[in-house]
């Protein structure tokens, strides 16, 4: 099912009455959810991310815009009627049931024509159960299943009556960091196998990257970029969206361009023809430095971290706008133990140009 | 100078401890000592509220049962010195005195009436409390008023809002605002608890009176017990298209059986102690204007009443109505046991 945002936009009144600031959520926000895709919406925590995904589970209305599934608009319609499974932060799962009566709930719900026999609900429970790997715990209470087993029980029961689209509050944020890793890739199988559209909310862009078909980056309730993960790790259209990806971060420096030359702390490190004359912003990511003698961009060395597939080096140079310089170079590169200095040359296409002003990006031809 | 003083007692209690921990004192009696202090200073802590209790819990209950089991116990007789045996005469005494018989049955009755009453209303209540947004404070605040207010005091007002003052009239001279409303909807005066009142219409006016009365505090329960209820499960249940009723009773009910079970079981036990709230409708004598008997007594009243001169009586009553709330109380545990989700 293809999930259509249509100038959506979510106004939450002040709560302060006299002052009358109103919050703007989500602001104007349009996008088309291809089908059968999984998608990560990202975002620092009150970017409006999980407004947007109660928006479209019909638990909140939006104050303006439109949300179609397929072609039906379903911006009016309730949350019952929108054919939606929703798996909640904290899983929200009855604890006075077992994983099985859980299961079991939302098709004891249909009525009319949908109304099932108790076999055909008790095959649909087991059919789903097996899907999420946690068939031997039907007869168990929320309370005795560990974080991951509860959130394979959510799951289960989102997807135990055929939702047209799955929604998924920060799935992982639970989880302790190795059944992050696990669950992550499971979201993934279950949603493959299943083929339903997916829609998930997080705050960590490296889960958003592991497993989404496409990323929506949010800021102060903006869109700000929409696209397949690697595309906008390798292209990022602002200077938010370049520090958001990424671990470890894009490494940012003051820096100026003359005469289409990009100087950085009044060193000339990268030609980038095409751009005026003016001061930008200039991140680099940490795989888009060379180590080399007669490089431009010179730095201080102030630690090696080896992590036996690369090594990872720490640096400082006057004009760093972040704590640090993190460069990521080579395993067979060797620093010197008494090595104070180093120096680089940079990547084209690793260096993006941002205005100073509007943190736009400026392009410039790679060569 | 109580800074002075601070500090000399500081320094003395240093010198102290030190003496007490120097590696010399180690297996040497006062070391026994301080170990000793360590592991039963809990109970020193305890020692104030463990007296206070002894003497006006354990004591009292101690000498109900043994007054209870001395034939033909009174205090008199024991101040000046008489002796009792041991025995069942207080007992029987009380089983076989027919006013035991009507305290029973008017307990049972009050107690099986309003306890399913005032609970099923105190839900309905909290549920409406909890679900609306305008006024909800100060409605608590109203439904809260009997819980603060004297019994005494509010079975006046229910007296007089029954009550009907028969003159030589063709009406009466003063109506109760309840016949007030019968009349106004069509129906005849009744006679709730005057001279001549039916039985059933003296329970009823002590049934709307206990019910009311027990409502505060079973609504402020259930309503704590119903704003605690994460209301992510609502929003699951809607997403999930699970009709109202449904969600109260496979959600709602569910997650407030613990209150539940408080608010029954607790219920139980302030019925089987009924008697200040017919004392104060019906006055000490416990009965309409005319009785010859007690006709509303209650097994705390029976208690009360023997209490002035025959204590072993009394006692043996007493005991007789522990004996059956506990049984109540541990039926009511075994079933919340079953139905309560925790």
């Amino acid at each position: 099912m293809k999930v259509e945002l249509q100038n959506l936009t979510k106004i939450f009144p002040s709560r302060n009455k006299k002052s009358g600031e109103e919050v703007v959520a989500v602001n104007n926000f349009n996008f088309t959810i291809p089908d059968g895709k999984l998608v990560g919406l990202l975002g620092p925590s009150g970017c409006g991310k999980s407004t947007t995904l109660y928006m479209i589970s019909g638990l909140q209305k939006p104050s303006s815009g439109k949300i179609f599934f397929g072609d039906e608009d379903v911006t009016e319609l309730t949350p019952e009627n929108r054919g939606i499974g929703l798996v909640f932060q904290n899983y929200a799962l009855y604890p006075h049931m077992t994983v099985k009566q859980n299961i079991l709930f939302p098709l004891q719900n249909l009525r009319g024509a949908d109304k099932l026999l108790k076999e055909e609900m008790l095959a649909r429970a087991y059919e789903v159960a097996k899907l999420v790997q946690i068939d031997e715990l039907m007869d168990r209470k929320p309370s005795e299943l560990s974080g991951g087993q509860q959130q394979r029980v959510a799951i289960a029961r989102a997807l135990v009556k055929m939702p047209r689209v799955l929604l998924l509050d920060e799935p992982l944020s639970n989880l302790d960091a190795r059944l992050r890793l696990q669950t992550r890739e499971e979201i993934r199988r279950i949603q493959k196998e299943t083929g339903i559209t997916t829609i998930f909310v997080t705050h960590d862009q490296e889960e958003a990257m592991s497993i989404s078909d496409v990323i929506v980056v949010m800021k102060l309730g903006v869109v700000q970029q929409t696209g397949k993960p690697q595309q906008i790790y390798d292209d990022p259209c602002n200077l938010f969206v370049a520090k958001f990806l990424g671990t470890p971060p894009i490494n940012v420096f003051e820096g100026e361009v003359k005469a289409e030359k990009l100087y950085i702390g009044g060193e000339c490190v990268l030609s980038v023809p095409g751009v005026a004359d003016k001061a930008v912003y200039v991140g680099i990511r940490p795989e888009g430095f060379i180590p080399d003698e007669n490089g431009g961009l010179s730095c201080e060395i102030l630690g090696v971290d080896v992590m036996g597939r690369d090594v990872s080096i720490v640096s400082k140079n006057a004009a760093m706008l972040t704590p640090s310089v993190r460069s990521i170079v080579d395993a067979d590169y060797s620093v010197a133990p008494d090595q104070k200095q180093i120096r680089y040359t940079l990547k084209p296409h690793k260096v993006f140009l941002f205005d100073k002003e509007t943190e736009e990006r400026i392009y410039f031809e790679v060569q | 100078m109580a800074e002075k003083n601070a500090t000399l007692l500081g320094r003395v209690w240093q010198s102290i401890s030190a003496f007490f921990k120097e590696k010399i004192w180690q297996g040497f009696c006062v070391n026994i000592l301080y170990k000793k202090f360590d592991r039963y200073k809990g109970w020193i802590y305890l020692a104030p509220a463990i007296v206070l209790l002894l003497i006006f819990t354990v004591w009292p209950i101690f000498n109900t049962v043994r007054m209870a089991f001395l034939e033909g116990y009174t205090t008199m007789k024991d101040v000046r010195g008489d002796t009792f045996s041991f025995g069942l005469g207080n007992f029987t005494r009380v089983l076989e005195y027919k006013g035991f018989l009507t305290a029973l049955k008017n307990t049972m009755l009050l107690t099986v009436l309003t306890v399913p009453i005032s609970t099923f209303l105190a839900l309905l209540i909290a549920v409406c409390l909890n679900s609306i947004k305008w006024f909800s404070r100060a409605l608590q605040t109203i439904f809260f008023l009997p819980y603060v207010t004297n019994s005494i005091a509010i079975g006046m007002v229910f007296a007089a809002m029954f009550n009907m003052i028969i003159g030589g009239g063709a009406r009466p001279d003063f109506i109760g605002v309840v016949n007030i409303v019968i009349e106004a909807l069509g129906g005849e005066y009744i006679n709730w608890m005057n001279e001549g009142a039916e039985y059933w219409a003296m329970i009823t006016v002590m049934v709307v009176y206990i019910v009311w009365n027990a409502l505060p505090f079973k609504i402020l329960i259930l309503l704590g017990g119903l704003q605690s209820v994460n209301k992510q499960y609502y929003e699951a249940a809607k997403v999930d298209a699970t009709p109202r009723w449904r969600v109260f009773t496979r959600i709602t009910i569910p997650l407030l059986s613990p209150m539940l079970a408080y608010v029954i079981i607790t219920g139980f036990i302030g019925g089987f102690k009924e008697y200040s709230s017919i004392v104060g409708v019906f006055g000490e004598s416990m009965r309409a204007p005319g009785d010859p008997t007690y006709t509303l007594d209650t097994m705390v009243g029976f208690i009360y009443r023997a209490i002035s001169n025959q204590e072993g009586t009394a006692s043996a009553a007493a005991l007789i109505l522990f004996v059956i709330i506990l049984v109540v109380t541990m039926i009511n545990l075994y079933v919340s046991k079953k139905k309560t989700h925790y």
